[in-house]
C-alpha cells in the first residue's frame, strides 16, 4: 500500500520520465530533503528554491511561459496567501490575452488542520482556491487519486492548484484506493524511501514502474452508496465522514458519500443526481464556514433542486476565527470532527417530507 | 537591426540607423497623442502610455532578438513600452483598438487598457496592471533560456516608483544566485514620479536603483534614458553581455513623462520635463542628418494616417458580451507549440 506522499512521488517520476516534468521546486523540495513531507524525494528535476513564496510562483509563471512543466511547491497553504495576486494573473493569462497564451503550472500545496500545526501550518485554501477563475483546483483524499489526479495536472494545459490535505500525507487508504500495480508497502518504502540515518550523500531512488493514470477533473467519486443522506466533501474529511457513515449505519442512517476530488471543475452532476435520490444533503469541508466552498454549493441545491429536499441542506465546516489554535481542545473546537458530522447528518436524516 | 551590431563603444551610430530611430521615435510619439485625444474626445475609457520614454523604448525594441520561444528574446514589460512595440513592428492602429476596447484588439479582444500588449509570436509576455510582478516572473523564462543554450535573453522593465515592490528584489535575487544566474536584462525607466508622488523621500538617499544590482553582483549602469545614441549603445552593450555571460545586468534610465501618470491626472503636456524627440531633432538637424521641414512633414503624415486609422477603428464592432466566457480555458497548450 502506497502513502499519499508516496503516491504524489511516483507521479512526479511518472511526470519528469514520460510528460514533460521541467521542474520540481520550491522550499526544501531539493535533495537532501526532499520536501518536508518527503513527497519530493528522490526526483531528477527537484531543486531548491529561495525562501520567497513570490519569487516561487513568479518563476514558475515565467517557466510555464517559456513552454517548460513546472510544479512549484508552496510548503503549506498559509504562505500562498502573499502569492495571490500572481496566482490571479496566471489564472488570466489566457482570458487576458484573448486566448494567445497559456500558463501551464502546477502548484502544490499541503493544506488544512489536523496535524495540531497551531495558526499558521492549519489554514485551508479552497475557498480563496475557488475564487480563481482559470485554475484547474483538485484535492485528492487517498494515494490512487493523488497520483491520478497529478497525472492529469501535469498534461493540463491550464494552471492546477494541487492541494495535499497534510493530516493524510502518511494514509494508505482503503481497499481500492491504491496505484493499481504498486508494489507492497515494504517493497515501496525500500525503494523510494529515503532512510532517514546514515551516510544518505549517494542514495538514490530506486523506481518502480507504475501505469499511466490520469484521473479526469470534474469527476466526483461516490465512496459509499446510500438512501437517506447525501454527503459532500473532499480532502481529509473523506475518511472522518466515512467513520461517521459506518457509525450512523449502525443506527440505520443509509448515507451516501460523495468525494469531489476536483472543486473546479466539480462534478455538479452527481451531487444533483444523488440529492434527488436521498433529498437530503450535508456539505462538509474543513474551510471557514463565511464564504465557504460549500456554501455555493448549498445556494445550486437551494435554486436548482429545491423541491427534491426534504431537509435544509447543511454545511459542516471550520469556525469563522483567525486560526486553528494549538490545544486539541482549540483544534477540535475549529474544524469539523467525526462526531460533528454524526451529529449533523443525523438531525438531516430525521426530517422527514 | 540584429542584435550584435554595435560594441557598446562610443563609435557613431550610422546615420540610416539614426534615421530609423527617429521615425519610430516620431511614430511613437504620434501615437501617444492619438490615443489621449481619443481618450479627451470619449473614444476610450483610459489612457496610459510612455511619451517622454520613445528615446530609450524604441532603442530597446530595434535590438530585441524578436521571435517565439526560448531561442529568442523574452519581454516582460509595462504600460509604458508603446516605442518598444512599435520598434519591434507592431501595427500602430492594434494600439488605438485596444483604446476602443474593439473586438479586433488583438491583444485583449477589448478586455485590457491600452499599452497592455500581448504577443505570443514576438514573447511578448501579457502586460498587466498589477506593478512589478513582472520582476518575479523574468526569471523564469531566464531559466528556460540558460537550460536551452543559445543567446536568448529576458528583458524585464518597469518604473523608479515600482522598485517598491518585493517583487523586484525577488528579480535582483532569483537572477544571481551563485552558480545559477540568469539570462535577465533587468530595466528600471526612472521618470522620478509614481503616479503624483515623487521619487525623493520613497529612495534611499545617497545611492541609485542601480546600486540596488551591486549588492547583487552584477553589472549596472545608470544612463540618460533621454539620448536615444546612449540608450541604443548602452543597451547594446547590456545585451552583449547578458547574452553572453548569461547572468544579469540592472540598467536604470533616466527618462521622461511628458504626459503625467496617465488619463488619470489629465495628461496634459509637462513643459518642465526633457522632450527627448524635440532634443533629438535639434541634434540630428544640427549634424544634416534629418531637416527641420522633413521631421513636420514626417509627423504631419503620420498624425493624419492615424486619424484617419482611428476613424476607422471607432466603427469597430465592441466585443460581444457573450466573449466574456472566452478563454477562461485554454483548450491546448499554445505555450508548448514549437
Amino acid at each position: 500500500m502506497t502513502t499519499i506522499a508516496q503516491a504524489i512521488r511516483l507521479a512526479l517520476h511518472v511526470g519528469e520520465e514520460r510528460h514533460g516534468v521541467t521542474d520540481i521546486f520550491g522550499e526544501d523540495v531539493g535533495a537532501p530533503l526532499g520536501g518536508v513531507f518527503t513527497c519530493t524525494q528522490g526526483l531528477k528535476t527537484a531543486w531548491n528554491s529561495p525562501l520567497d513564496e513570490r519569487g516561487i510562483i513568479g518563476t514558475a509563471i515565467g517557466l510555464a511561459l517559456a513552454g517548460q512543466k513546472p510544479v512549484a511547491e508552496i510548503q503549506f497553504s498559509d504562505y500562498a496567501y502573499n502569492t495571490i495576486d500572481l496566482l490571479k494573473l496566471a489564472g488570466a493569462m489566457h482570458w487576458s490575452s484573448a486566448g494567445d497564451w497559456n500558463c501551464p503550472l502546477i502548484v502544490m500545496t499541503p493544506t488544512g488542520a489536523g496535524i495540531r500545526g497551531s495558526l499558521y501550518h492549519s489554514h485551508s485554501f479552497d475557498a480563496t482556491a475557488t475564487h480563481l477563475p482559470g485554475w484547474r483546483v483538485v484535492i485528492p483524499s487517498n494515494p490512487r487519486d493523488a497520483y491520478g489526479l497529478m497525472l492529469s495536472a501535469i498534461r493540463e494545459p491550464n494552471p492546477v492548484l494541487f492541494m495535499v490535505p497534510k493530516a493524510l500525507m502518511r494514509y494508505r487508504g482503503e481497499e481500492g484506493e491504491d496505484i493499481p500495480g504498486a508494489p507492497d508497502q515494504k517493497t515501496l518504502d525500500e525503494l523510494i524511501n529515503k532512510p532517514v540515518t546514515g551516510d544518505m550523500s549517494q542514495w538514490a531512488a530506486r523506481w518502480p514502474e507504475t501505469p499511466d493514470l490520469f484521473i479526469p477533473f470534474g469527476e466526483a467519486r461516490t465512496v459509499r452508496e446510500g438512501r437517506d443522506v447525501t454527503v459532500v466533501t473532499y480532502s481529509r474529511h473523506v475518511v472522518i465522514a466515512r467513520e461517521a457513515c459506518a457509525e450512523l449505519a449502525r443506527e440505520g442512517v443509509d448515507v451516501e458519500l460523495i468525494d469531489l476530488r476536483s472543486l473546479a471543475p466539480y462534478d455538479w452532476a452527481a451531487i444533483a443526481k444523488s440529492v434527488k435520490k436521498t433529498h437530503r444533503v450535508v456539505f462538509v469541508n474543513e474551510e471557514l464556514d463565511v464564504t465557504n466552498f460549500g456554501e455555493h454549493l448549498i445556494r445550486r441545491v437551494v435554486s436548482e433542486l429545491f423541491y427534491e429536499l426534504y431537509a435544509p441542506p447543511r454545511l459542516v465546516a471550520g469556525a469563522m476565527v483567525p486560526g486553528v489554535g494549538l490545544s486539541d481542545n482549540l483544534e477540535r473546537a475549529s474544524v469539523p470532527q467525526r462526531d460533528d458530522l454524526v451529529r449533523a447528518i443525523r438531525e438531516t436524516a430525521k426530517h422527514q417530507p | 537591426m540584429t542584435h550584435n551590431e554595435t560594441d557598446g563603444t562610443n563609435a557613431e551610430l550610422p546615420a540610416e540607423l539614426l534615421v530609423r530611430m527617429h521615425e519610430l521615435m516620431v511614430k511613437g510619439r504620434v501615437l501617444e497623442e492619438r490615443l489621449i485625444t481619443m481618450w479627451r474626445q470619449g473614444d476610450g475609457y483610459f489612457w496610459i502610455g510612455g511619451p517622454g520614454e520613445e528615446a530609450f523604448n524604441v532603442p530597446l525594441g530595434m535590438l530585441v532578438h524578436k521571435g517565439q520561444g526560448v531561442a529568442y528574446d523574452y519581454l516582460h514589460l509595462h504600460y509604458r513600452s508603446s516605442g518598444t512595440l512599435l520598434a519591434m513592428g507592431a501595427d500602430p492602429v492594434d494600439s488605438l483598438r485596444q483604446m476602443k476596447n474593439t473586438a479586433r484588439d488583438p491583444y485583449s479582444g477589448g478586455r485590457n487598457f491600452v499599452g497592455h500588449y500581448s504577443v505570443r509570436k514576438w514573447n511578448v509576455v501579457p502586460i498587466s496592471s498589477p506593478i512589478e510582478v513582472q520582476f518575479s516572473m523574468a526569471p523564469g523564462t531566464a531559466l528556460a533560456q540558460k537550460r536551452h543554450g543559445g543567446r536568448g535573453i529576458s528583458i524585464v522593465q518597469g518604473g523608479d516608483a515600482g522598485t517598491a515592490e518585493a517583487d523586484f528584489y525577488a528579480g535582483l535575487l532569483w537572477s544571481s544566485r551563485k552558480g545559477a544566474e540568469l539570462p535577465v536584462l533587468m530595466i528600471v525607466t526612472n521618470n522620478q514620479w509614481g503616479i503624483s508622488t515623487a521619487y525623493d523621500g520613497q529612495h534611499p538617499a545617497t545611492t541609485r536603483i542601480a546600486d540596488m544590482g551591486k549588492a547583487f553582483g552584477m553589472p549596472t549602469a545608470v544612463i540618460d534614458g533621454n539620448d536615444p545614441e546612449v540608450a541604443y549603445r548602452e543597451l547594446s552593450k547590456a545585451m552583449e553581455y547578458v547574452r553572453r555571460e548569461r547572468k544579469p545586468y540592472l540598467i536604470e534610465a533616466m527618462v521622461s513623462r511628458l504626459r503625467g501618470h496617465s488619463s488619470a491626472t489629465g495628461a496634459a503636456f509637462v513643459k518642465s520635463e526633457t522632450d527627448c524627440l524635440a532634443l533629438f531633432e535639434e541634434k540630428l538637424a544640427a549634424r544634416g542628418i534629418i531637416t527641420r521641414e522633413g521631421a513636420d512633414a514626417m509627423r504631419t503624415s503620420f498624425t493624419a494616417e492615424l486619424l484617419e486609422a482611428s476613424k476607422r477603428v471607432i466603427a469597430e464592432p465592441q466585443p460581444d458580451s457573450s466573449t466574456i466566457w472566452d478563454h477562461v480555458y485554454a483548450t491546448k497548450n499554445l505555450v508548448g507549440e514549437r
